[in-house]
């Protein structure tokens, strides 16, 4: 026989999963699925040197893509026209 | 990580079609395939909207979902690019994708499918970066040389941004709370500032 107490306490457990299964973050991208793809392999933008590129403003470490990343966040800001002109 | 994606923002947009212009000229697109194009809701009414469209490279890309052959790729970037050298040029894509992004060049006196061809966030594809053969297949890959969409980053009204969704998203999000709304979007005050003293009335006998 289940006691009050314990009742609550299995209450209260039911409670907090269910409060906490809603804090939780579902996944917003489709994880790609190795080996579905049947064409060839694609080398990443962070691996090219920067110094072969032409015309270019952004500097960025070879094979490191948080360098990149963040030379093209820099770049990005070349279209908010408000840090621009005010 | 950063997630590639377009913004294309229709108070602005006033359908020059240089972001048409500028993708045909950076990726030397074939005649009759139009990567990105303007369209008009409401054309030749007062009040009618503009807005730029390309392949919006979806988080869950319908043309992945269909390809019979597999040819779609996702980058880390979150850009959907497709191997053409695996394409059979069915058009499924083109029945699955709601903005008509798949485009297929008219080769042929009957015009036969081609392989098919969309905007590939100026990111090339699967062939060696910033090589030939990759420029004949899919058009430059300006990621590869840390530059942004030609079409974005010439628009002149800025109305289309191209870039890391979080920072696009940031600078359009200040844009719209900065120009407020409905008459204060446009006009004078937004062109030319606004009066130190809007009480102050013209001289007399200036020309309004």
């Amino acid at each position: 026989m289940i006691s009050a107490r314990q009742l609550i306490a299995a209450v209260a457990t039911l409670v907090a999963v269910a409060g906490f299964a809603g804090c939780g973050e579902k996944e917003q991208v489709v994880s790609y699925q190795q080996g579905k793809y049947q064409g060839k392999p694609d080398t990443k933008p962070a691996d090219n040197d920067p110094s072969g590129s032409l015309y270019t403003t952004s500097k960025w470490t070879k094979g490191d893509k948080s360098s990149w990343e963040a030379a093209i966040r820099a770049r990005n800001q070349y279209q908010n026209e408000y840090t621009r002109a005010n | 990580m950063a997630r590639m994606k377009f913004i294309c923002d229709a108070e602005r947009c006033i359908e020059c079609n240089g972001c048409v212009t500028a993708c045909k000229q950076e990726n030397e697109v074939p005649w009759g395939v139009n990567r990105r194009r303007v369209v008009t809701i409401n054309d030749g009414v007062p009040g009618e909207k503009s807005v730029s469209v390309a392949c919006m490279h979806c988080s869950d890309a319908p043309c992945m979902a269909v390809c019979p052959v597999d040819v779609f790729y996702r980058t880390e970037e979150g850009v959907v690019l497709h191997d053409k050298d695996m394409c059979i040029g069915c058009g499924y894509c083109f029945y699955a994708c709601p903005f008509g992004a798949p485009q297929f060049p008219q080769a042929g006196a009957f015009g036969v499918r081609g392989k098919m061809d969309k905007c590939t966030f100026c990111a090339g594809g699967p062939e060696k970066d910033n090589s030939k053969e990759e420029f004949a297949k899919y058009g430059s890959n300006r990621l590869a040389q840390g530059k942004l969409p030609a079409c974005a980053e010439m628009c002149s009204t800025k109305a289309l941004l191209g870039g890391d969704g979080d920072v696009i998203a940031d600078i359009f999000r200040n844009r719209a709370l900065k120009r407020g709304k409905g008459a204060e979007v446009w006009g004078w005050g937004t062109a030319y500032g606004k009066p130190d003293d809007p009480q102050q009335q013209p001289p007399k006998g200036a020309k309004s």
